[in-house]
């Protein structure tokens, strides 16, 4: 057992290859997973460790992959299925939406469909075209569904482990710009973490940071520079954003009565609005200023030379905090 | 030009008339077997008209009726074995009733109720439920397939379809993935001729659908799906194959769709009156009755007697489903997760004070 430092992309390769030695029902597929291990390196090694059984290369074809895990999972597997980019997850679809989410209640809970849909996410890597998207709002309007989005490597794992534990459905989304930035050390001791719960990663009592995914990072940093100011605030990972703990995001609101939300993701109908619509029924008159939002606007990301501008900075995260705390 | 041409088999026993063309395979001889496949014929059809009756008279919604496509339900559902997996379309009354789902959860299902797709028969556990987004099911039949071959079990999953099915992509990347992996699987393709109000001829520039098959590298195939012999024995062949590792098979059943899509359409809008009543003359209940009649075994005593055994069946399911009552509103969220997460507690919460608010026949409501 080693506790060397590791990044959130060796992370969730110590957790598959964790989950698949633990339990031989697991198994992985997707393009490229195999041999290659993966277009990140993220299944490296898995396919020596447990053979092409259960790590599994894929004809290029993604709806295949969406409605092939619905079946295996039906016949007691739990398959993880990669995608490789977030930009090509849109062609699993009709099958999360129509039949992984709901073959449980469809059949009064005699087909389950305990999967694990991976994928890398978010801007920021200098990606060509539809490898940087932030479309976890679309996952979790999805009844039936977990979305998880982990920003540190200790929560890649637990998370991930989690995950596959899991008797339903799962879409964890691994954001590529914190794949190999800030290693830390990590037990790889096959323990989990709880799901359907925000971390709170640091505490404060002026102000509530909500984050989740890469813009965790800048939220941090955001968290640092206000300290510096005599600001206290406290920074909440959403980390399982389908279904959400809004008890622990009202706590946090009611206590420090100022609250910023921080998404890469653009602005309208993302997971920001409606953590600030439920912050709002739950405890409007704990607030003393509106609840803003620092986001991308609501454009396709662009191509690398500007895509900094779409994502949300530190600098950005104080402006808004500014406003939020002088509110008069 | 080059040109390539494939030449696809088509088998075929009895002309429409129910005269045999040619010498039937051994198990032919086996009367008791055709009895058997006969009576669940008729079954299939009674509960159907049935069914469509029970739509007319609002006790149940929408349906799907499956008449003229019972000898293409009736053999699959009789070959495959218990341990295999039906992977089911929504024209499947047949060869569901044939694999032991039950009249009443036909009729709960499509009367409203989601604890039809719950099946209580244990041969039945691991079949799916009738599949509505066309084609995606057969993605999910490879699934189940591969788990098959990953263990190294001899079991086969079979999915059904209709011939607008084959238009899709998912249908397509499930042959493909098949044919890649050689997976256990059957591609059951019922081509009765009409997607809703869109005809065969131009749902696909391709002969036949069976020749989808080809380019995914694996056996495809016609048959009459009119004529109960042919659809059975290529039915047991194509199992056979796929339960010995000699990979996948897809089978074009050449049927017609006698009956509108659904109870919600109305087929004389689209096609000519002349077809459907050419049609009739190949119906494969009357052609297997004609035969069965010429060879001795049938007559008009035993018709009545088996009418009136299987209106009693069908009657018993009406009832059954007549008791079954409505689920209590905790239910909606009994099977969404595993257990209803404890953070979405309050829309449980509020929910159920809806539900209770409108039992109790609230002011506002």
């Amino acid at each position: 057992m080693s506790d060397a430092k590791v990044s959130l992309l060796e992370a969730v390769n110590l957790a598959l290859h964790r989950a698949m030695g633990e339990d031989e029902n697991v198994i992985v597929l997707g393009e490229d997973v195999g041999v290659n291990g993966g277009v990140f390196r993220a299944t490296q090694g898995l396919r020596d460790s447990f053979g092409f059984k259960r790590v599994i290369d894929s004809p290029l074809a993604e709806t295949m992959l969406g409605g092939l895990v619905i079946g295996m999972a039906a016949q007691g597997l739990k398959p993880v299925v990669e995608i490789q980019f977030m930009g090509f997850i849109y062609a699993t679809m009709e099958h999360l939406v129509s039949h992984a989410s709901r073959i449980r209640n469809r059949t009064r809970g005699r087909i389950t469909c305990p999967m694990v849909l991976r994928s890398p996410m978010g801007a920021g890597i200098r990606a060509p075209e539809h490898h940087s998207e932030s479309t976890e709002a679309l996952f979790a309007h999805i009844p039936g569904l977990r979305v998880l989005i982990p920003s540190s490597p200790a929560r890649a794992y637990g998370l991930l482990l989690a995950a596959i534990d899991d008797p339903d459905p799962v879409v964890f989304l691994e954001p590529t710009r914190l794949y190999r930035m800030n290693p830390q050390p990590l037990v790889d001791d096959g323990k989990r973490l709880p799901l359907d719960s925000c971390f709170t990663l640091r505490e404060g009592s002026d102000i509530t940071l909500i984050s989740w995914g890469a813009s965790v990072m800048e939220t941090l940093q955001a968290a640092t520079a206000l300290a510096e100011q005599g600001v206290s605030a406290e920074v909440i990972d959403v980390a399982c954003i389908k279904p959400l703990d809004l008890d622990t995001l009202e706590a946090s609101v009611r206590k420090t009565g100022h609250c910023v939300i921080i998404h890469e993701a653009p602005r309208s109908c993302g997971v920001g609005a409606e953590i600030a619509a439920s912050l709002y029924e739950r405890a409007l008159l704990e607030l003393q200023a509106p609840i803003l939002r620092v986001t991308a606007p609501d454009i396709p990301p662009p191509l690398y030379r500007l895509e900094q501008l779409y994502i949300p900075s530190v600098e950005d995260i104080l402006h808004a905090c500014d406003s939020v705390l002088n509110f008069a | 030009m080059p040109r390539n041409t494939v030449d696809l088999p088509y088998t075929r026993y009895l002309s429409p008339d129910g005269q045999l063309l040619g010498e039937l395979p051994a198990w032919a001889d086996d009367f008791n077997l055709l009895t058997r496949l006969y009576r669940q014929m008729v079954l299939t059809r009674l509960f159907d008209q049935k069914a469509v009756a029970l739509q007319r008279t609002g006790r149940i919604g929408t349906y799907a009726p499956t008449l003229g496509q019972e000898a293409i339900g009736v053999a699959v559902g009789s070959l495959m074995h218990a341990e295999d997996v039906l992977v089911p379309y929504y024209r499947d009354t047949a060869v569901q009733l044939m694999r032991g789902v039950r009249m009443e959860e036909i009729l709960l299902y499509w009367g409203g109720d989601e604890r039809g797709s719950h099946f209580a028969e244990p041969a039945v556990a691991q079949d799916f439920p009738i599949c509505v987004p066309i084609a995606t099911q057969a993605l999910h039949a490879c699934g189940v397939a591969s788990a098959f071959k990953i263990r190294g079990e001899h079991r086969v999953a079979v999915t059904t379809c209709g011939d607008g099915a084959t238009s899709k992509g998912d249908f397509l990347e499930a042959l493909n993935v098949a044919g890649a992996w050689q997976l256990p699987v059957v591609f059951v393709i019922n081509n009765n001729q009409w997607a809703i109000s869109v005809p065969r001829r131009i749902q696909c520039g391709a002969p036949t659908l069976a020749q989808k098959a080809i380019g995914a590298g694996f056996h495809g195939e016609q048959v009459d799906g009119n004529d109960l012999l042919a659809v059975y024995d290529r039915v047991q062949v194509a199992l056979e194959r796929a339960r010995h590792g000699k990979g996948p098979v897809l089978l074009e059943c050449v049927s017609y769709r006698l009956g509108d899509h659904t109870t919600a359409d109305d087929a004389t809008r689209y096609r000519p009156a002349e077809e459907v009543k050419h049609a009739w003359l190949e119906e494969p209940i009357k052609r297997l009755q004609t035969f069965m009649a010429g060879q001795g075994v049938w007559d008009e005593r035993r018709e009545q007697a088996l009418i009136a055994e299987c209106q009693g069946l069908v009657q018993r399911a009406v009832d059954n489903f007549d008791a079954a009552g409505h689920q209590a509103p905790e239910t909606l969220m009994q099977y969404v997760y595993a257990q209803w997460p404890a953070v979405l507690g309050d829309q449980r919460e509020w929910f159920l004070e809806r539900a209770a608010r409108r039992a109790r026949g609230g002011a506002h409501e």
